[in-house]
């Protein structure tokens, strides 16, 4: 809970003085100063009456200080009055300013290179460190490092806003927001053993952005809809493996190991999404979730709904990845044959050769249609495309049911 | 923030318009400028001779070298420039997808090296 109290205080202080500069990389360097601070001088003369108040007014002269230093002789004595006097009467109110949200705009903006917004926001809103980014990311920490430092030049050289953007662009700006979110949520995501810690810990940083997302953005449905379907897949974390750490299937847990709280919540998020009365991706994903509890919940079968919410999604995103799902919940409503004739539009996709989610599906449903030997191949592929080992045992054990069943022949 | 929206298009598409057409294109530019002007946001702006006019110079062990054509080749080329005042980036964006060059085109949008 002090963790959290912390993080709250951080994220809001840092989009705060970065706001006022436009400089999100001094913001952060005087605000890690103000905290070294604060350790010295705390535990000395006790904590100050308002934390926040002591350590923005610290971090102002550390941002004064060091932008004097840096332009000397060519500095604009008036700009800095400015920005001292905007600093000093925040430090005097009780309440900061909140700009976290503009600053996630900042992180999430479209002049920026897609792959860096959900890194740039968890450690500019957060403050989680380059080094723990990019172990999740999968790229050395020196190559992170330097994509975050020339994200946050652009941002500074650039004049991209901390604002929230005006009515008509907010759809398409909050998209972005979100898809940076789900981005680094599902990169923790990916980890479901949880043996990584800096991936675990990514899936709740992603957790607790959509929950400010949401929180300062009510009246979005997508903001409630990504918010719901983060909470769907993170409540079956726990039962996603068994004891011996295999991979368990939707279809084969224990929905006693699922966390009831968070599905509770992520279905009162959806209702108040659907009543907002607009139809979105994250909205649509997070019904498909909810579909998929109720089915193992009250073992009714509604595939014919949930092939629906894939229709509409596909409408609305097109992707290749959605094709596949849709087709795996066609099999089970037309047979494992229609589902294959569904994907044959994606045979041809490029994209799908290193997707091991398509091997896996085609592999399944070559499985069921007994074309074995095809089948046995597409587990190769998947087998060969896939990260998670527990995930690559669960695929080779159903390849070798086709060999063994090869065998008996 | 000062940005300057560089104009990039295909020449050969310009000449392939009728006059009429061009004349409205021409007359899409006027409207923008004005635009530009009554917001009180335009630092200045010009149109750019087609590359035909253009020479590159570089000097080299000392002697200056003057070659025939623009400094690189490419499908697109730099027609013409306007240089705005305006808040943020989001401002200078905004207003080069208003300018027709956008439309048949595409416009660069480059902070200006800030003298503070």
């Amino acid at each position: 809970m002090a963790d959290a109290v912390a993080r709250r205080s951080y994220s809001k202080l840092v989009a705060f003085l970065a706001a006022r500069t436009g400089d999100v990389a001094a913001a952060e360097d005087a605000l890690s100063e103000a905290f070294a601070s604060a350790l010295v001088d705390w535990p000395r003369k006790g904590c100050p009456a308002n934390p926040e108040a002591w350590l923005l007014t610290v971090a102002r002269r550390k941002i004064i200080d060091a932008s004097r230093r840096q332009r000397r002789g060519e500095i604009a004595t008036g700009h800095w009055q400015l920005l001292a006097e905007g600093l000093d009467a925040a430090a005097a109110s009780k309440e900061i300013p909140d700009h976290r949200l503009a600053l996630m705009f900042a992180c999430a903006h479209p002049a920026l290179e897609s792959g860096v917004r959900a890194p740039l926001m968890l450690q500019v809103v957060l403050g989680v460190d380059a080094a723990t980014i990019a172990s999740a990311f999968l790229v050395s920490p020196t190559t992170m490092g330097q994509r975050l430092v020339r994200a946050k030049n652009k941002i500074r050289q650039a004049g991209i806003p901390f604002s929230i953007p005006e009515r008509e662009e907010l759809p398409d700006r909050l998209a972005a927001v979100l898809d940076a979110i789900y981005a680094a949520f599902a990169e923790g995501w990916a980890d479901p053993g949880g043996t990584d810690v800096a991936r675990r810990d990514l899936a709740e940083e992603a957790l607790f952005l959509g929950g400010l997302v949401a929180e300062l953005l009510p009246g979005e449905s997508e903001a409630l809809g990504l918010l719901a379907l983060m909470l769907h897949a993170e409540a079956r974390r726990r039962a996603r493996r068994n004891d011996r750490g295999e991979y368990v299937p939707l279809a084969e847990q224990d929905p006693g190991l699922w966390d009831a709280r968070m599905i509770d919540t992520a279905e009162r998020l959806l209702r108040r999404a659907g009543a907002l009365g607009s139809i979105g991706r994250y909205q649509l994903e997070g019904a498909l979730q909810s579909a998929h509890i109720h089915r193992r919940r009250t073992g009714e079968a509604n595939w014919s709904e949930v092939v629906q919410l894939y229709d509409a999604l596909l409408t609305l995103v097109g992707s290749p990845v959605v094709a596949i799902n849709r087709a795996l919940a066609l099999a089970e409503l037309e047979g494992p044959r229609a589902a294959l004739e569904a994907m044959k539009d994606l045979d041809g996709d490029g994209r799908l050769t290193e997707y091991q989610p398509y091997w896996a599906a085609r592999a399944e449903l070559l499985a069921r249609t007994d074309a074995r030997d095809e089948a046995a191949r597409a587990y190769e592929i998947a087998i060969g495309l896939e990260r998670d080992p527990a995930v690559r045992r669960f695929l080779q054990q159903r390849r070798s049911n086709c060999n063994s069943v090869n065998g008996e022949r | 923030m000062q940005y300057l929206l560089l104009l990039y298009a295909s020449e050969a598409g310009w000449s392939k318009l009728t006059p009429a057409e061009q004349e409205q294109g021409v007359a899409a530019y006027r409207a923008y400028t004005e635009a530009l002007n009554n917001a009180g946001v335009l630092r200045g702006s010009n149109r750019l001779q087609p590359i035909s006019a253009a020479s590159t110079v570089r000097l080299s062990n000392g002697k200056s070298q003057v070659l025939d054509g623009p400094y690189a080749e490419s499908k697109e080329q730099l027609g013409g420039y306007y240089l705005i005042d305006v808040p943020d980036l989001d401002a200078a964006l905004s207003w080069a997808a208003r300018c027709p060059g956008a439309s048949h085109g595409v416009v660069e949008v480059r902070p200006i090296w800030a003298r503070t």
